[in-house]
């Protein structure tokens, strides 16, 4: 009994030394990115809109300092007027109207103001956001050489989509190991390629303050910031949802339809 | 197969015309988002309506702002052409309609009804005339009329492909236009901005 | 087709009509009456499901293209432009690029079942190379097509593969340069490329629809092969392909379509690549840049030869290789049921395939660990290689000698009347 039972611990050992080995890690790879689950996983999954609400103050508050989101007008976010958006159409006129937009010339033909700054106006929902920078230079002398990347389609773009980013956002800024240098000037993330991220942390706790009263967390931040950019992404994802199931209960009685033609057809063939 | 005697109706040919009728029915919706993909999209409705600023517009001019894709007249008319429009008989008109989106299709094309706007109380706000630049006839842009520049004998606008003649109205009065210049759907948002569409 | 006519006009018009242009007697012989064997299977149901395919394509296609600017500057965005704002436009296009994926998954298996019954022997030799054809056309119209969106996929795949054609340089000096840059209207990928691409893209569909044509008029001379892959004996082997076949086609192609629909609305991104969310940058190349998954098999032999001019004949080879299979073959027995040796030569022929598509995927340096024993992919790869190359020019044509093959049945219907006692 006591022989078997010393056996079994030194193989119980062994198996967890060797595991151990395995999990060293491989530190010039990317970590997988945390999975967690989403409101709009599934063929039945749906945005939450007090989330996509939440979402877009951080964009607005935080991330949209360095990101453009080019290809969202301020009309999508709305559901009213054909977007598919979470404000209703006199919320999203405030919201564009607080931004302000590059605005044509003026009757004297001018394009820039006494001060040489460019003509702006008040933004209107047909408008699309406006860029933090005038162009991929101003961008990158802004932020140490660093590119921030376009926001509209970024969850489509990357290899495991939102949980990808919401990884990114979280491992930003955490410690790095022992035994890895962080390159000057930037940051430690251990789920972006090489670690190295040039992007300072950008949320933190309470780094915005709901007004819905929800708890500022971290994770809720990085949660709600990824739900409004998968939107940002894919917004026609609920319609493609919604119309999906009919088209599949369709095409089951159709072909449940011609399996019994097929079948009767055939019935007096042979 | 080539059955002469004439069918009766069996289950079978209930099941075939069940699966007939349901493959139809799913060719003909399917075909409705190969359609109606050639509405105006959401980026064109979204601009559908607009708000224009029309504090520059000094008393006897007109500017042209772009509305739906069309040119939009907005004129301040002077307190002389809009005397002259409010003389003009009905029965001298070709369209007696007054052809404005803000009230009812039957509406008389007096010029109160032409500068009705879509606010419950516009009494005061008669020298502004806001009408689509499209010519009723076949679709061009008619030219203003001023004093110093008149345009045909009514002192609104010539539409230079047929000559058809508005009046300070918008209203036709001669030649091949069928319709007066359609007025807009459109209100005041401040004694400055107003809103069309 | 084979036979006389069995059309009878039944109005005064439809008499008018047939004496002046036979179009509903041509209708009615190639889809009502055409005599057709009776034991095909579900695998002969992918003519029928690739028409449907086709058919797909081209209607959203023409509807996509109302809305595409072929503009290097403005092509990513109005492709964005389609999935957010034109009404049911992210349908259309995810149905249109779940669609190419679709349409290769048929083809594929239309061109396995091919092989795998010998239906290009003869008297059906002219069917297969216009099946080549066809499949070569549908490559180069999924290569255009991908271009379009001007993603990095898109701007890096089309750099690799015009690029193939800068190989030639190495038999003739500047020749190939030379024809690289007039595939692409400057000297690299560019607005010029892009417009052309689009252009081709839009032309290719409606030769391949032309081709169909051809090809469904070479299938129905001869008469469609089996899976018993022996000659019909007479009309008792024979079932008019309306309504038989018509229905179970159908079903068949409502079944390929629900799986099709299932990825347009729940998967459509499966097919993809996520950098080609990312706008073309003619200065940065994507860390892995790969094909469609329905060229992998291509890639990886191109890369598993180091020299580059070899790695493209290699490629173009293995392609051009398909024209001579009726030729190759040299068994008198076309259905590999009854062939014991092929059989077995032909699923490993499909797992090479799929091995070779595998190793396609996987960046260049990849290595197969198995304990602490690494063996590179592009060995595996090799091997591959060399054993689709083997399978077709050196398996084929000794295994016609060699092979013993198993009895033929004398005729279709005696099996299934056999059973039926």
């Amino acid at each position: 009994m006591m022989t078997m039972k010393v056996l079994t611990l030194a193989f119980a050992a062994l198996v967890a030394t060797s595991a151990s080995a395995l999990a060293a890690e491989d530190l010039s790879q990317p970590q997988e990115p945390i999975k967690q689950s989403w409101s709009w996983d599934g063929p039945f999954g749906m945005y939450d809109r007090a989330q996509l609400q939440r979402g877009f103050q951080v964009y607005k508050e935080v991330c949209s300092a360095c990101h453009s989101l080019n290809l969202v007008s301020f009309n999508d976010l709305s559901y009213e007027n054909g977007g598919t958006g979470m404000f209703s159409a006199a919320q999203v006129k405030a919201i564009a109207a607080g931004y302000k937009v590059p605005a044509g010339p003026d009757e004297k033909g001018n394009t820039t103001d006494e001060n040489g700054n460019p003509l702006m106006r008040p933004g209107i929902p047909a408008d699309h956001f406006p860029a933090p920078f005038a162009n991929e230079e101003a961008a990158r002398a802004a932020n140490g050489g660093a590119l921030p990347p376009d926001q509209s389609l970024l969850v489509k773009a990357r290899e495991g989509g939102p949980d990808y980013v919401y990884s990114i956002v979280v491992g930003d800024g955490t410690k790095p190991p022992h035994g890895f240098k962080v390159i000057e000037g930037k940051y430690y993330d251990p789920y972006f390629p090489g670690r190295n991220i040039s992007m300072p942390p950008p949320l933190t706790n309470d780094s915005v303050t709901y007004s819905d009263g929800t708890k500022a967390t971290l994770d809720q931040e990085a949660r709600d910031i990824t739900a409004f950019l998968t939107w940002a992404a894919e917004p026609k994802l609920e319609d493609r949802h919604r119309l999906g199931f009919g088209v599949m209960l369709f095409m089951l009685l159709l072909s449940g339809l011609l399996f019994l033609s097929y079948r009767k057809v055939w019935k007096d063939a042979h | 197969m080539a059955d002469t005697t004439a069918p009766e109706p069996t289950r079978r040919d209930f099941l075939y015309i069940a699966t007939g009728g349901v493959a139809a029915v799913g060719a003909a919706m399917t075909a409705w988002p190969f359609i109606d993909q050639m509405n105006p999209s959401s980026a064109v409705l979204a601009l559908a309506s607009i708000e224009a600023d029309i504090s520059p517009v000094q008393l006897g001019q007109q500017v042209v702002f772009n509305w739906r894709g069309h040119p939009l007249f907005v004129r301040r008319r002077t307190p002389q052409e809009i005397a002259t429009a409010k003389a003009v008989p009905l029965s001298d008109l070709i369209d007696p309609v007054a052809r404005n989106a803000n009230l009812p299709d039957n509406a008389p094309a007096t010029d109160e009804n032409r500068v009705a706007t879509g606010d419950a109380n516009h009494t005061g706000k008669e020298e502004w005339l806001v009408v689509v630049g499209v010519c009723t006839h076949l679709g061009c842009t008619p030219t203003v009329s001023t004093p110093q520049s008149p345009q045909g004998e009514y002192g609104g606008w010539l539409c230079h492909c047929h000559g058809s003649q508005y009046d300070v109205a918008g209203r036709v009065r001669h030649g091949p236009a069928p319709q007066n210049l359609a007025v807009p759907p459109w209100t005041f948002l401040s004694p400055t901005k107003i809103k069309v569409g | 087709m084979s036979g006389p006519s069995t059309y009878v006009p039944k109005s005064g018009f439809a008499r008018w009509m047939d004496s002046r242009l036979p179009l509903m007697r041509f209708a009615h012989d190639t889809i009502i009456t055409f005599p057709t064997p009776k034991n095909l299977n579900f695998w002969y149901a992918f003519g029928a499901i690739l028409a449907f395919m086709l058919g797909i394509q081209i209607l959203t296609g023409i509807v996509l293209a109302m809305h595409y600017v072929a503009n290097a500057d403005l092509a990513f965005n109005s492709v964005e432009g389609i999935m957010r704002n034109i009404n049911y436009g992210w349908l259309i296009r995810y149905m249109h690029a779940n669609g190419a994926s679709f349409f290769f998954i048929a083809v594929y298996i239309h061109m396995f079942r091919g092989l795998y019954y010998g239906s290009y022997k003869a008297p059906r030799e002219v069917l297969w190379i216009l099946g080549v054809i066809l499949y070569l056309l549908m490559v180069a119209t999924a290569f255009f097509g991908y271009v379009l969106p001007w993603g990095q996929m898109s701007f890096w795949g089309a750099t690799v593969i015009t690029n193939f054609f800068s190989a030639l340089d190495q038999i003739t000096p500047h020749w190939g340069s030379a024809i690289a840059t007039w595939l692409w209207g400057g000297f690299a990928v560019g607005d010029a490329t892009l417009n052309r691409f689009f252009s081709l893209h839009y032309l290719l569909p409606f030769v391949i629809a032309g081709v169909v044509a051809l090809h469904i008029w070479a299938l129905h001379v001869p008469g469609n092969n089996n899976p018993l892959g022996i000659d019909v004996k007479g009309p008792q082997d024979m079932l008019p392909f309306h309504p038989y076949y018509t229905v179970k086609d159908s079903f068949y192609v409502a079944l390929f379509a629900l799986v099709y629909l299932a990825f347009v609305f729940y998967a459509p991104n499966f097919f993809g690549n996520p950098d080609n969310y990312t706008p073309a940058n003619p200065v940065v190349t994507p860390p892995d840049i790969v094909p469609e998954w329905y060229l992998l098999p291509y890639y990886a032999m191109l890369r598993s030869v180091p020299q580059k001019l070899l790695g493209v004949l290699v490629m173009a080879g293995s392609l051009l290789t398909l024209l001579f299979i009726p030729w190759l073959d040299t068994s008198k027995v076309r259905s590999t049921r009854f062939r014991p040796m092929m059989k077995q030569f032909f699923w490993f022929f499909v797992i090479d395939c799929a091995v070779l598509g595998y190793c396609g995927a996987q960046s260049a340096d990849a290595s197969l660990t198995l304990g602490s024993f690494a063996l590179p992919l592009v060995w595996i790869a090799r091997l591959a290689t060399l054993y689709y190359f083997g399978f077709f020019w050196v398996i084929m044509p000794l295994l016609g000698i060699i092979e013993r093959p198993k009895p033929l049945p004398t005729s279709i219907s005696q099996p299934v009347l056999a059973a039926a006692e």
